[in-house]
């Protein structure tokens, strides 16, 4: 589990260390908006488990899928709501 | 699309304590074993990790015994319908599959409880153990001021596991009151490990107060959370921090075993001493069956494991016998040492969301509807989470009884859902003919 992988944050290229979940990734860059609820307020992981679906993204264009659950690979591309 | 199928003699859900502790048994006893889990790596909740080496001697050990007994562990995929005892449907990254199995082991273990207040939803609210979670996951929390509020020995653990990570632990408020918390004290650490680990704990976050009969009642920010204010018996404060970590409890995940058909009492998959639920080829294991910690999880699996490969003297070993009952007595000193003081349930104001995924907030909910009521009228318990996170609050708050559940769980991928349900794409007997769920525009991605 040692080393980084390059991902592609809404666009930009960031570096992460290998083997951390999507979740870990974006909350390491600053992300807090992962999805916006139905007034567009912004939401977070909440259970860190997958089960409470706070924290769906788009992942490799598959929307929705639970960034807890998914640990990084090198050129993954993530798109949040911002 | 056509599904693919997997035969086995023994599917286990979850891949924690219980689950590891039961497939492993049932391989040693000769039996094909699956094992599902839709975290990334197996472990559960105790035992998440990134790097196995960073884990104990029991997990370590635990882990070698599973891959030497030739078990096979498919992680990153949800159950996301057990269509019969006999036949379970899944969806990893590569789509759907279908098992088709001769026993089947539930270890699904529980999730946290939460209970809304004002601020609830914003980002940088998590639940406890959803911080320790995101931090086993690689999230660096060095130098993030984190509150962390609720309730139990769970509170006390992840203090310590953020302490350790550089984390500037500003307060942990317990809402029991003192004379309790050293009333479960003095049970709970005449074992010394407990004792050992308890004093270990409260060592690494030493600089930082920890307070009982204390509460938070809100929390405050525009994109993110800025603040909480607690409540402690001195009066109300505002306390700046980066995140809050709730703690309200556990509460079995039994959905599965409720799509089953397997009896459930107090929201826990009812067992008998083999851990054989109410419907034939079914056990369970674990936290599914009544929050008892990781030690007794260990002793349901492997009873439970035992009891499905049919070695039945096996499956009543005075020593798993004597762990189970141990932790059941631990869980229930818990329940009752920690139970959530009435202020809790009623922090919720008139525009406070209780429903996450539809955004339902309290004033559009009338306690003295049904939860069926509830649904038509306000969708509460419908979105993504089918009610993971707001039915055990509706619960707590309206005394509502457990959400009723309907497949898929997990929010599986319409295409992939839809493929399954389709007859032709099913292989092999029995064919799963339970009533195609109708398409819900609300929940589940457009795939
Ligand atoms: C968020 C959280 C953090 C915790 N942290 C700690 C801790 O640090 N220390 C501690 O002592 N205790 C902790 N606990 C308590 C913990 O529940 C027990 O200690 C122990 O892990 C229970 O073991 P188990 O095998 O019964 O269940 P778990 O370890 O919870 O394992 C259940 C597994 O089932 C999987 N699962 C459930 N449903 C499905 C499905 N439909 N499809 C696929 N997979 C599924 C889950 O992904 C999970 O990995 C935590 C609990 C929670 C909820």
């Amino acid at each position: 589990m040692t080393g980084v992988v390059s991902i592609v944050i809404d666009g930009t290229t960031r570096e992460v260390a290998a083997g951390v979940t999507v979740a870990a990734a974006l909350l390491d860059h600053g992300v807090m908006a992962f999805r916006r609820d139905l007034h567009d307020a912004p939401r977070a992981p909440l259970c860190g488990m997958g089960s409470c679906m706070e924290c769906r993204v788009t992942i490799d264009g598959r929307a929705e899928r639970r960034a807890c659950l998914v640990v990084v690979v090198d050129g993954m591309r993530i798109e949040t709501a911002g | 699309m056509s599904v693919r199928c997997r035969e086995v003699d023994v599917a286990v859900v979850g891949a924690g304590p219980a689950g590891l502790a039961a497939a492993a048994a049932a391989a040693e006893a000769g039996r094909r074993v699956l094992v599902i889990d839709q975290s990334p790596r197996a472990g559960g909740q105790i035992w998440r990790h990134r790097d196995e080496g960073s884990l104990g001697r029991v997990p370590r050990a635990l882990l070698a015994r599973v891959a030497s007994a030739g078990v096979t562990v498919l992680t990153g995929t949800t159950v996301v319908d057990a269509v019969s005892p006999r036949q379970l449907l899944v969806e990893g990254v590569d789509g759907v599959e279908v098992i088709d199995t001769t026993a089947l082991v539930l270890a699904t273990g529980a999730r946290e409880r939460f209970l809304p207040f004002p601020g609830w939803t914003l980002p940088g609210v998590a639940g406890v153990g959803g911080l320790q979670a995101l931090l086993k996951g690689g999230t660096s929390f060095r130098g993030k001021r984190v509150v962390l509020a609720g309730t139990g020995p769970l509170l006390v653990a992840v203090a310590a596991a953020l302490a350790d990570a550089g984390a500037r632990l500003v307060l942990v408020a317990e809402q029991a009151p003192w004379r309790r918390v050293t009333g479960f004290a003095l049970h709970a650490f005449t074992n010394a490990g407990r004792l050992r680990d308890a004093l270990r704990y409260r060592w690494a976050f030493a600089r930082t107060p920890y307070v009982t009969d204390a509460w938070v009642t809100a929390a405050d920010g525009d994109t993110r959370l800025r603040d909480v204010e607690v409540r402690t018996s001195r009066g109300t404060r505002t306390v700046d921090c980066d995140w809050l970590g709730c703690a309200a409890g556990l509460v079995p995940t039994i959905e599965l075993a409720q799509l089953l058909g397997c009896t459930v009492e107090r929201d826990r998959v009812r067992v008998d001493s083999m851990q054989s639920t109410s419907v034939t080829g079914v056990w369970a294991a674990g936290e599914c069956t009544g929050v008892k910690g990781d030690a007794a999880a260990l002793a349901e699996g492997e009873i439970a494991g035992r009891a499905a490969a049919g070695d039945t003297p096996g499956a009543t070993s005075a020593a798993l016998v004597r762990a189970r009952d141990d932790g059941r007595l631990l869980g229930a000193r818990i329940d009752a040492a920690f139970s959530l003081r009435a202020e809790l349930l009623n922090l919720a104001a008139p525009d406070t969301i209780i429903c996450r995924c539809e955004d339902v907030r309290r004033d559009a909910i009338d306690p003295a509807w049904t939860p069926r009521q509830a649904k038509l009228w306000t969708r509460v318990g419908m979105g993504a989470c089918q009610g993971a996170v707001c039915g055990p609050a509706c619960s707590a708050l309206f005394g509502w009884a457990a959400n009723t559940v309907r497949a898929p769980l997990g929010a599986p991928s319409c295409g992939a859902w839809q493929a399954a349900l389709t007859p032709p794409a099913l292989p092999g007997p029995p064919s799963p003919v339970r009533q195609a769920p109708e398409v819900d525009p609300h929940q589940g991605p457009a795939d």
